[in-house]
């Protein structure tokens, strides 16, 4: 018990982030038109792809040739998810902007 | 210093992410708040390129593979969000979101080696090993759900026990993880097995929904993902990888939620899909629908909905899958010439996804205002002459008022049975996917245009243009 409360407070900042950002994640969303759900759900996949950040970190830091190879791949997926996910968004929502 | 710019970079990012996503949630501002969040992505990448220190000095060619690998998915993820048909986004979402997922699964499978080696503590195996699994499941799980979509794989397979057979599966999959965690002189392939067997669990998970449920498993798998790169936030101690993930996290399980609420069910029954096996039960009991089939041929329909004051155009997945939206626009194009007021009545859950068909239809130029939302637009089917139901089954079907025995009892409906006169096209008399008859086809009122959505639309133009 000592032990996790020590944790606990050792860490608090992190778990303040995570409340606040799951709260923020809440109200962002929270008045969403039905029309807009499947734009949303295409802009939040590429915002998940800053786990690209995590690829390149790994390039950066490694120093195996197997770690390089394993970086690689995943700096492509990376760039995969945030690239297509913006694209795919802008596309359709360009859409409802053009009518009048 | 470049580590303390780099933090202000990270917060930026944060901070775009936020307005982004909820610029996103207002259709004025959608737009330009998905530009928002890629500006802040792109400054996230280049402040790690450049200003990350990673202990130690970087050789050119490892700078050479980042550009390099970066151009080459820049190249296919832009040429093939560009080049998709709007039909087939639903399946280009998915695939992206399974990319992210494996990206995080391999972030977890090369750091785990230094973890173990230089002791970083417990926490740093836990987010590496949570990580590895999150992002598995949901690679896996991303591609079943666009093999579904695709069509490669169209069929629910069900092994006899499924649900048993998952949760055992799942129980395994923890205690391996566990193990790993907690066992002293864990194997070195012991992670390969954690991968292989949460690629594994991705599959049986998703294998057993149907094509319809998809839109709800890929939002989940979404979120699932946005779990997968907070973990390897916390293991880099990242701001832009957490914010950026958990807020995708907490976003995706509220929409995971909306699109369920929308279509009246819980979300352990879109996963544990006990929708097949009370479809079943319920087709012997609707069999004893009294009346009868009524077809109308492609003129019969024509000459009724020239000489209608009003018609409401119900779009469904059959529409979505003939790819008949510019059709439909002809359509309303040369009825509203005959003076034909012309409306759509939008389910919340037509076609693939919540709003894909506002998309489809915005594709090919249909006015904003045409597309009326279902609370809006159910106390003017008793003032409409015709409604054309066009590929949508159980979002029409009255059975959700009427017949609390049934599996879509409760969830809310087009009352379309309101107005004078009903065409229903329908490629053919198979139930829809939630594998029940609707009682609407045997209304009077109703008459039945067989045939594929696309080739029956175009019938009725040019039969149209002849009157």
């Amino acid at each position: 018990m000592e032990q996790f409360l020590a944790a606990a407070a050792e860490h608090r900042q992190l778990i303040y982030i995570i409340i606040l950002s799951i709260f923020v994640g809440v109200e962002v969303i929270g008045n969403v038109p039905t029309v807009l759900h499947t734009p949303l759900m295409s802009g939040a996949n590429a915002i998940h792809g800053v786990v690209i950040v995590g690829a390149i970190i790994v390039m950066l830091k490694t120093e195996t040739t197997l770690g390089e190879v394993l970086g690689f791949v995943a700096v492509i997926l990376g760039t995969l998810n945030v690239v297509g996910g913006f694209v795919v968004t802008d596309r359709m929502l360009e859409l409802f902007k053009k009518k009048k | 210093m470049a580590s303390n710019l780099l933090e202000i970079v990270y917060l930026i990012a944060s901070v775009t992410f936020i307005i982004g996503l909820k610029m996103m949630s207002n259709p004025k501002t959608a737009r330009n708040g998905n530009l928002i969040g890629a500006v802040g992505m792109t400054l996230a990448i280049i402040g790690t390129i450049f200003l990350y220190d990673g202990g130690h000095e970087v050789s050119a060619i490892t700078y050479v593979l980042i550009f390099g690998a970066i151009a080459i998915g820049t190249v296919i993820g832009w040429m093939s969000a560009k080049q998709v048909k709007m039909t087939k986004m639903p399946e280009l979402v998915s695939l992206f979101n399974g990319m992210g997922g494996a990206c995080a699964a391999l972030i977890g499978l090369i750091e785990y080696p230094h973890a173990v080696e230089t002791v970083e503590g417990f926490g740093a195996l836990l987010c590496i090993v949570l990580g590895l699994l999150i992002g598995s499941v949901s690679f896996s799980g991303s591609i079943i759900a666009f093999m579904k979509l695709n069509g490669t794989l169209s069929k629910a397979i069900r092994l006899p026990s499924y649900n048993m057979l998952n949760n055992v599966f799942l129980v395994a999959l923890f205690a391996l993880a566990g193990y790993v965690l907690f066992g002293s002189d864990v194997p070195s392939y012991t992670i390969y097995a954690l991968l292989a067997m949460s690629l594994g669990y991705g599959i049986l998970f998703t294998i057993p929904i149907g094509g319809a449920d998809m839109p709800v498993v890929i939002s989940l798998l979404n979120s699932f993902t946005g779990l997968a790169a907070a973990t390897g936030g916390f293991l880099y101690d990242n701001q832009a990888m957490q914010t950026g993930g958990i807020l995708v996290g907490s976003a995706g399980t509220l929409l995971t939620l909306a699109m369920c609420k929308a279509m009246n069910r819980p979300l352990s029954n879109v996963i544990f899909g006990a929708f097949g096996e009370t479809g079943k039960a319920v087709a012997g009991s609707a069999s004893g629908i009294k009346g009868s089939i009524k077809d109308i041929t492609i003129s019969d329909a024509a000459i009724l909905m020239n000489y209608a004051k009003k018609v409401i155009i119900v779009p469904g997945y059959g529409l979505a899958v003939a790819q008949a939206q510019h059709v439909i626009k002809e359509l309303e194009n040369i009825l509203e010439e005959r003076g034909v007021s012309v409306k759509y009545a939008i389910h919340p859950v037509a076609g693939r996804m919540p709003g894909h068909m506002n998309v489809l239809l915005a594709e090919s130029n249909v006015d904003y205002d045409k597309l009326v939302e279902m609370e809006d637009i159910n106390p003017e089917f008793a003032q409409t002459d015709v409604v054309l139901v066009v590929g949508a089954n159980d979002v029409v079907n009255p059975a959700a008022k009427n017949d609390p025995a049934s599996p879509i009892y409760g969830m809310p409906i087009l009352d379309v049975e309101a107005a004078k006169h009903i065409i229903v096209n329908k490629r053919s008399m198979n139930a829809g996917y939630a594998g029940i008859e609707n009682e609407l086809f045997y209304d009077p009122k109703t008459s039945m245009l067989f045939g594929d959505a696309k080739d029956a639309l175009s019938k009725l133009v040019t039969e149209l243009k002849t009157l």
